[in-house]
């Protein structure tokens, strides 16, 4: 691996990704364009939202012009735009902070859910994909594309509730919804915003134990998603990896079974896997909202929705766009890993 | 480079050699009753497509896909009966005893990794050295398939070598670890006819300098007479006749002259060529044929 | 002629290696295509279940025994009975009367996303890749910039913005599912558009319009029928969620994910609430993912089997 990151291929890779980066930004230029325009498609009045209908006539006229809501659409649009960069997202109207701020209260709990869950996804899908496609037809395989087929059909909030309902009401094997017990809420300073990282600083072991609990089934909820596809995928470009004819060759060569599945051939599929991975992930961005409804999980999937049923518009679009960032920022690491590790992608 | 051969030490024997594939249709021979029997030197293998040429090489070094069924009275190498052996010590046998050169080094090599570690992991595989005493093996290798620097190939990929150049590199991968027998399955078909000689050549030399035995899968009869000792002619899995490369041309057999009498002469007559009438009556040959001269 | 002769004279027909008209060969290839998909036992199984599906939509008046609307406080949360296949709710209301007429609502969506999505994105697509250029370039980078949203979301923020129901939702839905099938017909497009036969057509004097209607699209249509099969159940996923957050019909719609939603208060003793709609929600997306697999393996056969 080490020897693929030669100085020379790490330049050629940048200035490459460089390149990729004068496209993702229009690609934002044009995810902050249509968050504009759905911002100004709500039938709301955005300034009875901001004083109220019972504002006077003057007040009414001083907060539109305030609101900038009196200016050409493109004027607003730029102004918008700057805003932006600026990390201005402006206020919520239900907390009355600002949405960046808020964000940055709730993002690490969305964070600490799909990152544990990407993990699960590839620590057990992508072997699970390997045996699948090394033993096809097995018992092993069936029960894999099982899993594969299952994870493409349920409905993640459903399958959420089922869980609560066997492992927290009926067995009481797990905890129910929350971070953490309602007792013990509030009580740890948020230094990371990770539940858990925030109990080992402040030493309240206690608490860490149960937050641990806590996040051992919306995890895996998230995470049979994510291995589900995981392993399907891996399946799928294992079986095409052994066909080739460089595993006859390292057969030949006398290479072990077993380093030729999971070095040769795991090894090629490694590729295209780091494309998946990032798929995988923003996927899971998408199923963290409806599991933080379902488990009551404090993030950002579970401001949007509340921001949503409150009309909040200006926390559901920067809840939006800072999503949509996210999800361009992990593809644009996917491509610049797939140029440092594929010798080929010139 | 014709030698005769001492028939007393048998490199390769292999006896009434049958494999077949399932398919929808029924069960599909791909060889029938094949046997031979071989000592350091080269023979050739030669048939159309789908006369069970490459696949008999794949079934002496016991890697054909698992689906498909192998049978032989004996498979004997360097006095090992090889169908006795377990997967390890088959392994054992694969690189060190027997190797295989493929067609195309487009496929055949591993496009991750640099062609310099691909050599070096077929040493490392059957020698326990240091990376460094495996490099320099490698190196060594690299400039035997004459390659005029080692060093900077060493770290090429696959897709940066030329077709000419990336099967030499695969001879050196397969000759490094000092195989007793060779087989090339149309290890020239993939190149351009000036880089054939060259690398035909090449094999030729090395063959001869390390009294290797060579296997020489082909479709092109023209070629493999030029190259080898012996000719094994095979048709729908069948050996129709098994000749010297020198007397080739007084060969009687049927098909055997069909094949030959195909290929163009520059000084021959301007009459079109005759097309090759098969009979089916080839393929029902008496089994148990063990000729050998 | 017999039955059983005129069986076997159209079976001839269909399966002649000398067909005499071009609607003879293609009835040939579909009968082949037809026999391999039955092959497939789980195909054919997603198949019935989206025809039962249908049915039931059609005929929801015949198969409910109650009235899905009608509430009942004395008979609230009843139990699976023989009187009440699945219960009732916690309004009293006969839930499978409920399910049966919010497939409804299901193939409602189904229909109405597969109908504007499709064509749109087939359109984007080929004159995208047909034309190429500056009109490839920025519908390209239109297409990329919808796909740079997680679907979900940008459902949300639409609906958001046009505020909750039914139709609000089916736009929204189909505005984010649209950029695939581009996608898929662009690069279709790409590789037919150096074909001698479109430069025959070209020619012969065909102009653009005729060129991708009648020539491109058509060969577009295979990949594109499995994809849209497949994503189907994605699209009856996500409306479902959009559903469970009450974005979607409103109540007392009998829309299957908000009917999940309702009965979350009732987990502990009552699971028949959630397991019931949730149950109908996953047999419907598992049919259409297994009819797309198997059509996938008919139309499409670079697939991962």
């Amino acid at each position: 691996m080490l020897q693929m990151l030669t100085r020379r291929r790490l330049l050629k890779a940048t200035r490459q990704t460089l390149k990729l980066l004068v496209i993702v930004s229009t690609t934002f230029f044009g995810l902050l364009l249509i968050t504009f325009l759905i911002g100004r498609v709500v039938p709301i009045d955005p300034v009875l939202a901001v004083v109220g209908d019972k504002a006077s006539p003057e007040v009414y006229e001083k907060a539109r012009l305030a609101m900038g809501l009196h200016l050409p659409l493109w004027q607003q649009f730029l102004i918008y735009i700057n805003n932006v960069l600026h990390g201005d997202l402006g206020v919520s109207v239900l907390t009355a902070k600002p949405v960046t701020e808020d964000i940055r209260r709730v993002f690490p709990a969305t964070i600490e859910l799909a990152v544990t869950a990407t993990c699960i996804g590839v620590l057990v899908g992508i072997p699970l994909g390997v045996f699948s496609a090394v033993k096809r037809d097995s018992f092993l395989d069936h029960v894999t594309r099982v899993i594969g087929l299952l994870g493409y059909s349920l409905p993640i909030f459903w399958l959420g509730l089922m869980a609560l309902m066997v492992f927290y009401a009926q067995l009481d094997w797990l905890p129910g919804p929350g971070r953490v017990d309602v007792f013990y809420e509030d009580i740890v300073e948020p230094v990371t915003g990770i539940m858990i990282v925030d109990c080992i600083i402040a030493r309240e072991w206690e608490i860490m134990r149960n937050a641990i609990w806590h996040v051992i089934l919306p995890a895996s909820l998230l995470g049979y998603y994510s291995m589900a596809y995981l392993s399907r995928m891996t399946r799928s470009f294992m079986i095409e990896q052994l066909r080739q004819e460089y595993i006859l060759t390292a057969r030949v060569k006398g290479v072990t079974e077993w380093k030729v599945i999971w070095v040769h051939a795991l090894g090629n599929c490694a590729i295209p896997l780091i494309t998946v991975v990032a798929l995988s992930f923003g996927g899971l961005l998408e199923g963290s909202v409806l599991t933080e409804t379902v488990f009551a999980w404090p993030g950002l999937g579970l401001y949007l929705t509340n921001s949503l049923l409150n009309a909040d518009m200006n926390a559901v679009l920067g809840a939006t766009i800072v999503v949509g960032s996210i999800f361009l920022g992990v593809n644009l690491l996917s491509d610049f890993l797939y140029k440092v590790a594929d010798p080929r992608a010139r | 480079m014709k030698r005769s051969d001492s028939m007393d030490n048998h490199l390769l024997s292999v006896k009434n050699l049958c494999v077949s594939f399932p398919s929808p249709k029924g069960a599909v021979d791909a060889v029938r009753h094949v046997s031979f029997a071989m000592g350091r030197e080269k023979i050739g293998i030669v048939g159309e497509s789908g006369s069970g040429k490459s696949v008999t090489g794949r079934a002496v070094l016991r890697l054909l896909p698992p689906y498909a069924r192998v049978t032989a009275g004996h498979i004997i190498y360097q006095g090992r009966d090889l169908q006795s052996l377990s997967e390890k010590e088959m392994r054992g046998i694969r690189g060190r005893g027997i190797s295989m050169v493929m067609q195309d080094p487009k496929y055949s090599l591993n496009p991750v990794r640099t062609v310099g570690r691909q050599i070096r992991e077929a040493y490392e595989i059957n020698h326990t050295v240091s990376r460094h005493e495996a490099r320099r093996q490698a190196l060594e290798m690299l400039e035997a398939v004459r390659i005029r620097n080692p060093e900077q190939v060493y770290h090429l990929y696959p897709h940066e070598v030329s077709g000419g150049m990336g099967q030499r590199i695969m001879i050196a991968m397969m000759l490094v670890p000092k195989p007793g027998l060779l087989i090339a399955d149309e290890p020239t078909s993939a190149l351009d006819v000036t880089v054939q000689l060259q690398v035909l050549a090449i094999l030729d030399d090395l063959v001869s300098q390390r009294g290797m035995g060579l296997i020489f899968i082909s479709h092109d009869l023209e070629l493999v007479s030029s190259f080898c000792d012996r000719i094994i002619i095979m048709y729908g899995g069948r050996i129709m006749e098994v000749v010297a490369a020198d007397r080739l041309h007084e060969s009687s057999h049927p098909y055997t002259r069909g094949l030959l009498n195909c290929l163009p002469k520059i000084d021959g007559d301007r009459k079109p060529l005759p097309t090759l009438q098969r009979d089916d009556a080839w393929l029902e040959q008496p089994e148990n044929q063990e000729e050998v001269i | 002629m017999t039955r059983k002769q005129k069986i076997q004279g159209a079976r001839a027909w269909l399966l002649t290696d000398t067909p005499d008209s071009a609607f003879q060969a293609a009835a040939g290839r579909f009968y082949l295509g037809l026999l391999e998909f039955f092959h497939n036992r789980l195909a054919v199984v997603g198949l019935l279940i989206i025809l039962a599906l249908i049915t039931t939509a059609i005929f929801a008046p015949q198969i409910a025994p109650f009235d899905p609307v009608a509430t009942d406080l004395a008979n609230r949360l009843q139990p699976l009975s023989a009187h009440h296949w699945f219960g009732t709710d916690e309004m009293g209301r006969d839930i499978f009367s409920r399910i049966v007429w919010g497939s409804r609502l299901t193939l409602y969506v189904i229909i109405l996303v597969a109908v504007i999505a499709a064509p749109v994105g087939i359109l984007v697509g080929t004159v995208s890749g047909y034309f190429g250029g500056s009109i490839d370039t920025v519908l390209m980078r239109i297409t990329d910039i919808f796909l740079a949203f997680p679907k979900l979301i940008l459902a949300l923020a639409f609906v958001a913005a046009l505020g909750p129901g039914i139709e609000n939702a089916i736009i929204a839905i189909s505005i984010t599912s649209w950029p695939p099938y581009a996608r898929i017909a662009r690069a279709e497009t790409l590789t037919i558009r150096n074909s001698d036969f479109i430069r025959a057509i070209r020619l012969q004097g065909a102009g653009p319009l005729r060129i991708i209607t009648k020539h491109i699209m058509p060969l577009c249509l295979s990949s594109l029928i499995v994809r849209v099969t497949l994503d189907m159940a994605g699209i009856i996923l996500t409306a479902a969620g959009l559903g469970f957050l009450g974005l979607g019909a409103q109540p007392p719609s009998p829309e299957w994910g908000a009917m999940t939603s309702a009965g979350r208060s009732f987990i502990l003793d009552q699971w028949w609430l959630i397991t019931m709609p949730g149950t109908a929600i996953f047999v419907v997306s598992l049919a259409f993912n297994l009819l797309g697999d198997g059509l996938r393996e008919v139309l499409d056969p670079k697939s991962d089997s």
